[in-house]
């Protein structure tokens, strides 16, 4: 905190009032909304509620679609975030060697990032189409690939359009991270091991530990919230509901099945994940990583 | 000659990213300068064809819609309202809290931290029908503000800049309130200033983040006058070509801003300078 500051007056809340207005009519009255939802079940008229303790809760876990899409999301965050961190540290680790040329190549791939993800599902729709689709001609002369059909080519189909957009962000920050790495530590290292492979793994690679576990909390981020967009527009789920992510499903089921119990209590047990994930990000990981 | 060996190796690797990110983008490009019945005959084209000015004119000004109330420029129009807002709103109130929080030696400054940054846990998405419901109540929906104040609810900024106003040195307020200054002068005259690539990095971070919503303007708008341009991708109808144009159009805004003020932005959130 700072040594000088002002006094304590009622001009701070002047500063914090419109943030805090907006945040407690548009974000907390909602969320007090999502809880009472949860613990109530609506008739089926419209007319009441009443209140059911766990119900909703013991009903999706009853509910083996729940835990399709618990499976799927898990697996979609943890593909996209090694496809996405892995390709991004490529191509970052290129970027930073290369001596000419360092800002066009950062232009070039810096762009996709600003593409909303449900424009990008759009597009991918035209690569996977059974009717022009490179991809989908491409992959079905390969193995039979059917995304209608099979479950796994609905991974496969998901997981590129879910991937491309995000290799850029992962780069972006990469990037910003070797840069950020002091010439002299690179230079002593270079003294004290001339295979390169090797010095990349034992000094680099460590010293991007912040950038890597941030951005592994920005991948899941991305995969759990910001790829409705891309299933929407893409697989909505095919074959079956196994491409539904749990954000997608809890949408449907409240949107489509008026099921505000059910939706409400989905999106507490996430609000639970998010949790866990960010104290499991504070306290295992942030105490064992060296900040240069 | 090794070090040739090596860039030429960087070089090859970047160019095949740049393939995989370009490609794509650009046979939608090509192929929404074609006729349909090219593109249903031949597929999706590599090479220009001669009808970009027939089908992006037509994508523009067609009345679209299930009423045929709306066209593609009345939904950028929409989507610069929405965006612009997000980015003003919720940069304003991000730094004038941020402000609070840093410089004032507040009572419970604790609670109201984690008042505010808790927030970031609970993402729209997972409150989305009872945010809704709220609008319904306070007769927001179908409105420029429906659309916009929702999203600004957010703390994201606000984090960015009291990290920021962290490493401004102590020596500003105490030259600052030497020379007389307020809090509000010090906040306006001293800080704002100090805080500019910030500032235009936060606002093209929410501009874009605006912009590029998806579920929330598809939700709120039951009239199509509200209609923003990404969510229209999948309400307009139309044959393939004017698909095409439609989804290159709709890419243009926020790619642009990212492209010029590339700078700005990554000096901002990186803080390098």
């Amino acid at each position: 905190m700072k040594k000088v500051q002002f006094k304590s007056s009622y001009s701070q809340y002047l500063f914090l009032a419109p943030q805090l207005g907006i945040l407690l009519i548009f974000l907390y009255w909602p969320i007090i909304q999502t809880f009472k939802d949860a613990f109530t079940m609506q008739d089926a008229f419209g007319f009441g509620a009443t209140f059911v303790w766990f119900d909703n809760f013991l009903f999706i876990f009853d509910d083996p679609a729940y835990f399709i899409a618990f499976k799927f999301t898990i697996i979609y965050s943890f593909v996209i975030t090694l496809i996405t961190g892995s390709i991004g540290l490529l191509l970052a680790v290129q970027a930073n060697n290369v001596m000419h040329g360092k800002s066009t190549y950062k232009t070039l791939l810096i762009w996709p990032y600003a593409i909303a993800p449900a424009v990008v599902g759009v597009m991918a729709n035209y690569f996977f189409s059974e009717r022009f689709g490179l991809l989908y001609h491409l992959f079905h002369e390969l193995w039979g690939f059917n995304w209608y059909e099979s479950v796994f080519d609905s991974y496969i189909y998901v997981i590129i359009a879910g991937s491309w957009k995000q290799i850029s962000a992962n780069f972006i920050f990469f990037l910003a991270g070797l840069q950020a790495i002091q010439k002299s530590v690179i230079e002593a290292s270079m003294i004290d091991c001339k295979n390169s492979f090797r010095r990349f793994w034992t000094i680099t690679f460590p010293l991007l530990m912040p950038t890597t576990f941030f951005l592994i909390i920005i991948n899941i981020t991305y995969a759990f919230f910001d790829t409705f967009g891309i299933i929407d527009t893409t697989t909505i789920g095919a074959p079956s509901g196994e491409t539904r992510t749990l954000v997608y499903k809890a949408y449907m089921d409240g949107f489509r099945g008026l099921d505000l119990g059910s939706a409400g209590a989905q999106s507490i047990m996430m609000m639970l994940i998010v949790l866990v994930i960010t104290i499991f990000q504070f306290r295992y990981i942030e105490g064992k990583i060296h900040y240069n | 000659m090794t070090r040739f060996i090596t860039s030429s190796f960087s070089h090859l690797i970047l160019l095949i990213g740049i393939l995989i990110m370009v490609v794509p983008v650009w046979m939608i490009f090509a192929s929404s300068t074609h006729t349909s019945s090219m593109i249903n005959m031949n597929g999706l084209q590599m090479f220009l064809g001669d009808s970009f000015y027939e089908n992006y004119l037509r994508v523009l000004l067609y009345q679209g819609g299930f009423f045929k109330e709306i066209t593609a420029l009345k939904m950028f129009f929409n989507s610069f309202i929405m965006a612009t807002g997000v980015a003003i709103l919720s940069v304003v109130t991000s730094l004038m809290a941020a402000y609070a929080l840093v410089y004032y030696r507040i009572k419970h400054a604790t609670l109201l931290f984690w008042i505010i940054f808790i927030t970031i846990l609970v993402p729209l998405e997972l409150r989305i029908f009872p945010t809704y419901s709220v609008m319904a109540e306070l007769n927001l929906v179908n409105s420029y503000f429906g659309l916009i104040v929702p999203i600004s609810a957010s703390a994201i900024a606000t984090l960015f800049f009291r990290q920021f106003y962290k490493t401004v040195p102590d020596e500003l307020l105490e030259s600052a309130k030497l020379d007389g200054a307020n809090t509000w002068r010090f906040f306006v005259d001293f800080l704002i200033p100090l805080s500019k690539t910030m500032i235009v990095a936060m606002l093209i971070f929410m501009f874009v983040f605006g912009y590029n919503q998806y579920l929330w303007p598809l939700l709120v708008t039951t009239s199509e006058q509200y209609w923003t341009v990404v969510m229209g991708l999948k309400m307009m109808s139309g044959s393939i070509v004017h698909r095409f144009a439609f989804v290159i159009m709709s890419m243009v805004p926020p790619i642009l801003i990212i492209i010029v003020l590339q700078k700005h932005f990554i000096k901002g959130v990186f803080q390098d300078k």
